[in-house]
Order: C-alpha cells, then structure tokens, then sequence
C-alpha cells in the first residue's frame, strides 16, 4: 500500500483517529512472540499453524493474528497471549494450535497444559497476574507484545508518534533540552551521563552539521535488551532520535547494528522506509524545518566498538579503536563534527519523557537513578528473560520475586553486573537497591544491564579468569597497561586455576589491578580489572582454596579436581562405553574403575551414569 | 569473474569507504570468507591502501581471511552461556568433530566451528547457531545430536 505523506501535525492526527477508529478494542488477536528467543524454541512454525487453522475454520475475518518482538519471558517461549483477555499460554507448540482455536478462541475454554504454574500449583489465567511480570514495570519494553515490529500503522495506533509533533512543531529546542535534563534521564549504554546535559553541549556548537548515533553495538555477553527493543519496536528509536534533531539541530542519523543481530536491521530497515513514507523521515517532517534521515551500519563483531570513540571510527570504515577523550564526541565526533551518541535502551525513554512529561519520568527511580532499566536476568535462575523495573529495586526482589529464584532450588552465590567488567556481588549484597551509584559503591557497576546468576556451581576464580581473558581477547592492543596488564593477569589467574599458585599472588593481581585501571585510555582497560576485584572482595577464600589447597570449592577446575567411582555403582558399564580417552574400565556387574592417568575431566561419565556413582572432589 | 562479483558489492555501497565493514560483510558472503584476491581488488576499487583493507579484516570476528566449511557452526560463549556449562559443550563439539577447543574447520569441510561472545539469546543458553539456525539449553546429548543428523 503505498501511503500518504503527512505534512502536518493535523494530518498525523487524523491519521491515528482513522486507524484507531478502524481497529476494534474488542477484537480478538493471537499474540504470538516472534523475538529470536521464541524462534529458537520453534515459533516460526506455531505461527504457520495458527495461519492455516484460521484459515482452515474461516476465522480470518474475525481473528488478528500478530507477531510481535520478545515479551521477555523468553525461558518459557514459544510464547502466545490472547488478547483482550490476555490469556497467557506458554510452550505452546504446533500440534497444539488446533485446540487453541478449537477451545480456547472459540470457546473460551481454557487448555490448562499451556497455562502457567504459580508456585502453590495453582494455574494463572492472565499475563499481568504471572510473577515474573507482577512486579515489573513495563514502560519501554510492555509496547512490545501489541505491535507488529513491521507495522508503522501498529506504532502510531497505540500512541507512538505523538511525541514528535510536540517536539517538532510546540517545542524549541532549548525546551525539549530542558525536559531531557529535568527529567534526570542517564545514558542506558553503561557511563550512565546525563542525556540532557550531553545534549545541551552539543546544541551549543556553532557547526552548521552535526550527526546522531544510536548505539546498538550491545557487546555485552549475557545482554540482549537492546536486541529486543530494536527487534521489537523499532519506531520508538526512530522517534527518540528524530527529538534529538530537533535539539541539537542535526539532520542525519546512524545506527550501528551488531552484526549477529540481523532481525534488528531488517525489522529497523522496514521501519525506516515506512517512516519515509509518512514523511516522517526526509525533508521538512510534518510541516516543520527539521530535514532528518537515518543510515543502518553493521558492525564487525568487536567488544571495544561499542566504546563510542571506537564506534566513531568504525563508522568512517576504520578499524575499531577508541582514542582518548577530550574531545568528547559531542564537540567533535563523526567526521570531526558535533555528535551525540545514545544507546537504544536511552533513546527508548526519550518519546515518553516529551509526551509524559519530565515530571512523570522523574517519579520514577530513586534520587539520582531515574525511570526504569530493563535488565537481561540470566544464568542459574529458573525465569530467564527481560525484566524492566523501576531503578532501586532490590536485587533480592529481581532475583527471587521475579526471576523465581534459584535453578533446582540450588544455593545463591552471586550476581554478576555490569558486564565483562562489571563486578560480582555475593549474598550479603542482595539488599542492595539497584541503581548506577548504588551499585558502582558495591564495586560492581550498571553496565548495560546483563544480571547474570550463579549457583555454588560457578568457580569465581575462574569466573574471573573468564572475563579477564575475554577482554584480554577484546582489548584493541593500542594502549600498553590494557594489553600487556591484562595478558599478565590472566597468566597468573590460569596459573591459580591450574593449581600453580603462589601465596604472593593475589597481592599481585591486586596491585596490576590500580595501575590498569588508572592508566589505560578508554574504559576498557579502566573497568576491566573489576571482575578480578570484586570476586577477591566478595570471595578471597576461593583463591586461597586454590592457592593454599589446591581445591576448587565448585568442581570447575579440572586440574584440581578428580572423578572417582563409588560403591554405587552397579557395574552396567555405561561409562565404559561413553569414556572418550577409554579411561574406564570394569566388567559387569562389578564396581568400575577410572585410571586418572587417562582421565580427562570431561565429565561425560557423570552425565551417563544413572545411579550417582560417580564422585567429583 | 570473482572480481565482478567484487565490483557489484562496491556499486550497491556508492563506493563508500566508510561502508568498507558493511562491503567486507557481503563479500564475506558471496565468498563463505574473504579471499585475498577479492581484498586487493577491494583496495584498487575503494581507491584505498590495501592496509586499511587488511586492518579492518584481521581486527572485526566477524570477518575469515580462512576457506571455511559447508556449515557453520557458532558456540556461544557468553557469560550467560558460559555459567550454564557452554564450555562443556565446546568441548563435545570439538571431540565429537576432532576439530581443536578454539574452533576451526573438519578436515572434510563439511563444518566451520568458531567460539563467539554472545549471540543475543541468552535466556536459553547454552546455544548454538548452525548454518543461523539457532539451538538453546544444549546438554551434551542434544549437541552431538545436532551433529549425527
Ligand atoms: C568497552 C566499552 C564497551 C561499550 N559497549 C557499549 C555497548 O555495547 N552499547 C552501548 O550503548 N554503550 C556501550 N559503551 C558505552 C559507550 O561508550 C557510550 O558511553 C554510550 O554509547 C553513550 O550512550 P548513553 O549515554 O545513552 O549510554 C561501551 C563503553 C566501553 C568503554
Ligand atoms: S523471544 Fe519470546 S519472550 Fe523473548
Ligand atoms: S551469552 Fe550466550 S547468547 Fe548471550
């Protein structure tokens, strides 16, 4: 279809009167999440199977069927919600979907094998009812399960747009500057400054061209918040950024995309055009003298270009290294002129604060942390997915009111935030209100969001180890301490994890700590020493178990551990068979036996055997 | 006439050196990896030195200058996935395919096995992505299932 330029803020209006008054509030739709979560535990093909059924009864007519971004509760997806009721089913497979139609679409029965299991085994009916959701407070990421991400009808019939011709058309830029300052909005991308402030920076440069940058690198492990905005709702970034055109006064964009996220550049790719279409992007939007469009760039898949300097570079088709800072981007940036760059998650927040207002946006939070974060709650917890909740929410209340608690009822241990170079944070610390300072005070830091969980399971020494060499592998090798700090470290953290050591170690971490911290050019190497910190704070006994015991208290360090059979063992030489190095040997029906000569640690034995009978100590 | 294909690439980016991570990507694409003749052809078209070309090749994960294998296999090893066992699983690839721990192609080039840092699907690690297609909670049985079929 193609569809009509809008060229005022009356011709956006009754654009959105038009689609609101053609949609139905009462209209049933099927909600199926289609966000990369639910694609891998097979939803594409639920999708196919509603279309052929709703076909098949005729019910084309009646029924919507929509697609949407991840809801966040990725754990228990295929995911599909029923509207307006907002039946909540989960797991649903195809072979399920006839009697979904059968049943519940047409019946209002319920299926109660889909249905979701609260901890007193009771069934919860409604999504707003299921804990992990209860407590959320979904202000950004809730738009996702009502819209087609390839639908612009679908943003601007929920209210999306409206924003803009606020800031477009009632507002100058110093008052928008003004709204984004007052409500205390802080970057989403890990630095944490003040949106407001960065901007009012840049719109006091006297360059005629200034650029924006959406930051969709997303190089933390174990995040994907930013993944699932794009994916999911797309139109508000685009939103967000249009706003900032106004104030800063640029007319061009760029969004740098993860180059394994590729449903966000198709979803965000279709977005633009249709916002091209409206006239939303191109010249003299809705009547006003702001010109603005917006360049999709992939990246190459390197932690440190999500460093704004080394993102810069990487968009000018340079190699991805930061340089240091002043000058700040906002004076001088891409291509030498004034740029702002925001993360998704910030850019989100920025149409709600103009159309709710500073005042809304700033009731939220705590006193310095305002609004909301979505955070990316993975690891040892039964309900992994995307929360969004107000800042200063207690970790205990993330960890067990809505992620469930514990997998398999094990122990906490600790909580791991901020990224690769955020901080681990143990029991005593699950009190702690979340927000950037709070958590920066613990020794662990916001980051981007990534709660990653662990259980009595997880060495954190090797923990430690992991991310030291993860950055290690990440750093761009420009700056000295950062490259030869972090190779020393992780040979003396790979020695301890080996057995090999020394009393004087941990000293000596600490001390190449300071020195990489305090003299390396971009955050990188000045937050990398943070895992290893925190986790001799929080767990100096592990590195002394290993150090003066050479005993790894979790079983992960394989040159300190050692399998053994017990008298469990039934003899059904299972293990025999399924030993790679041949390691095991035993005839039925008598106790098997491991040469630890040929063991390799590799602990297939462990998952084979039935009875327990194998020993890690 | 891989050259050709080369030229394509470049027209459909306006011969933008600023897009050369974008251009590197489709060539990438054409080629399964980035052969060394395709990169100097690169260089004379974007009217760049071959070491800009070089640079931003060897320092961007994404990119192999290597031939890689039919299927590509990407393991995650994310902090996500790595609390949830994804070393184990690298470990059973690697054995299952006689390939080394940090990746790399069968001797038939029937598979490219490369390590990556989080592939956005966290809520179900451990995952792995074979020929894009991806695969959560792996155990060990579902991973060399994945592998027998
Ligand atoms: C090593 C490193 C990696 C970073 N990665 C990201 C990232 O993946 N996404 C992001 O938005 N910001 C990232 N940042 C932060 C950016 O440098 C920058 O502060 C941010 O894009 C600014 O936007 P904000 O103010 O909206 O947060 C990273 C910073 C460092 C030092
Ligand atoms: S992908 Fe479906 S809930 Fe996250
Ligand atoms: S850590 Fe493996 S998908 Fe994110």
């Amino acid at each position: 279809m193609k569809r009509q330029r809008l060229n005022s803020q009356e011709s956006l209006k009754k654009y959105r009167e038009a689609l609101v008054k053609a949609r139905d509030p009462n209209q049933k739709v099927i909600t199926v999440c289609g966000g990369t979560g639910c694609i891998a535990y097979g939803c594409k093909k639920v999708v196919e199977a509603f279309k052929t059924e709703l076909e098949k009864q005729g019910l084309t007519d009646k029924v919507k069927l929509l697609v949407t971004g991840c809801h966040g509760f990725c754990e228990r997806g295929p995911l599909v919600v029923i509207r307006p009721e907002n039946l909540f089913y989960q797991r649903v497979k195809a072979e399920d979907v006839p009697e979904v139609i059968e049943k519940t679409v047409k019946n209002g029965e319920l299926i109660e094998r889909l249905q979701y299991e609260g901890k007193d085994k009771k069934k919860i009916l409604k999504e707003e009812d299921i804990p992990f959701y209860a407590k959320q407070q979904r202000t950004i990421f809730g738009f996702n399960g009502y819209v087609d991400p390839k639908s612009i009808d679908d943003y601007i019939a929920i209210g999306g747009y409206s924003a803009l011709p606020k800031a477009l058309l009632e507002m100058t830029s110093e008052k928008i500057i003004d709204e984004v300052k007052k409500s205390g909005l802080r970057g989403r991308g890990g630095g944490g400054f003040l949106t407001g402030a960065k901007w009012e920076i840049c719109a006091a440069q006297a360059d005629q061209t200034k650029y924006i940058v959406c930051n969709a690198d997303e190089g933390d492990p174990g995040a994907y918040m930013d993944r699932s905005v794009l994916e999911g709702n797309p139109h508000s970034i685009i939103e967000g950024m249009l706003i900032c055109a106004k104030a800063i006064g640029a007319s061009h964009a760029y969004v740098y995309v993860r180059n394994e996220y590729p449903l966000a550049v198709e979803n965000l790719g279709i977005a633009i055009e249709q916002a091209r279409e409206l006239g939303l992007l191109g010249k003299k939007i809705l009547g006003s003298d702001v010109d603005f469009d917006i360049t999709v760039n992939r990246g190459g898949g390197a932690f440190v270009c999500g460093e704004e300097t080394a993102l810069l570079n990487s968009l000018m088709g340079k190699t991805g290294e930061p340089h240091q800072k002043p000058p700040y981007p906002a004076i001088s940036g891409l291509f030498g002129k004034p740029t702002i760059i925001n993360n998704v998650e910030t850019w989100a927040n920025v149409p709600l604060i103009i159309s709710k207002g500073s005042a809304w946006f700033a009731s939220i939070g705590t006193e310095k942390s305002k609004g909301t974060k979505i955070f990316s709650l993975v690891g040892k917890i039964n309900n992994t997915g995307l929360v969004e909740v107000p800042m200063g929410m207690t970790l205990r209340e993330i960890v067990y009111d809505i992620g469930g608690g514990i997998l398999k009822d094990k122990k906490f241990k600790a909580i791991q935030t901020g990224g690769p170079s955020g901080g681990c944070l143990p029991e005593e610390k699950l009190d702690l209100m979340v927000d950037f300072d709070k958590l920066t005070e613990a020794g662990s830091m916001m980051g981007s969001g990534g709660m990653i969980v662990m259980d009595e399971s997880t060495c954190m020494v090797d923990l430690a180890r992991y991310f030291i060499d993860f950055l290690k592998g990440e750093s761009c090798g420009k700056c000295t301490p950062c490259r030869e700090g972090l190779k020393q470290m992780s040979g003396i953290l790979n020695r301890i994890c080996d057995g090999n050591g020394t009393e004087a170690d941990i000293e000596t971490l600490k001390d190449m700590s300071e020195t990489v911290k305090d003299a390396s050019i971009c955050a990188l190497g000045g937050t990398a020493p943070n895992p290893v910190l925190s986790t001799i704070k929080y767990f100096r006994n592990e590195y002394e178990a290993h150090i003066r015991d050479k005993k790894c208290l979790a079983h992960t360090c394989k040159k300190l551990i050692k399998f053994e059979i017990n008298q469990k063992c039934t003899g059904c030489t299972r293990c025999v068979k399924t030993c790679p190095t041949t390691a095991i040997s035993g005839k039925v029906k008598t106790v098997h036996n491991i040469d630890q000569g040929k063991c390799i640690q590799c602990g297939v034995c462990v998952d084979r055997c039935p009875f327990e009978a194998i020993d890690v100590d | 006439m891989d050259n050709a294909k080369v030229d394509k690439i470049v027209e459909k980016h306006k011969k933008d050196s600023c897009q050369l991570i974008g251009i590197l990507q489709d060539v990438q694409k054409v080629f399964n990896y980035l052969p060394k003749s395709a990169l100097d052809h690169l260089a004379k078209k974007l009217d760049i030195p071959e070491s800009q070309v070089y640079n931003v090749a060897t320092f961007f994960k994404a990119f192999s200058l290597n031939p890689r294998g039919k299927h590509i296999v990407h393991v995650c090893m994310g902090t996500a996935c790595h609390v949830r066992g994804a070393k184990r699983i690298m470990e059973d690839v690697a054995r299952e395919l006689s390939i080394p721990e940090a990746g790399g192609n069968t001797k038939d080039m029937e598979h490219t096995v490369e390590q990556v840092n989080c592939v956005g699907a966290c809520a179900l690690g451990p995952v792995i992505i074979y020929d894009g297609e991806y695969h959560g909670s792996m155990t060990p049985e579902k991973t060399l299932k994945l592998f027998k079929k």
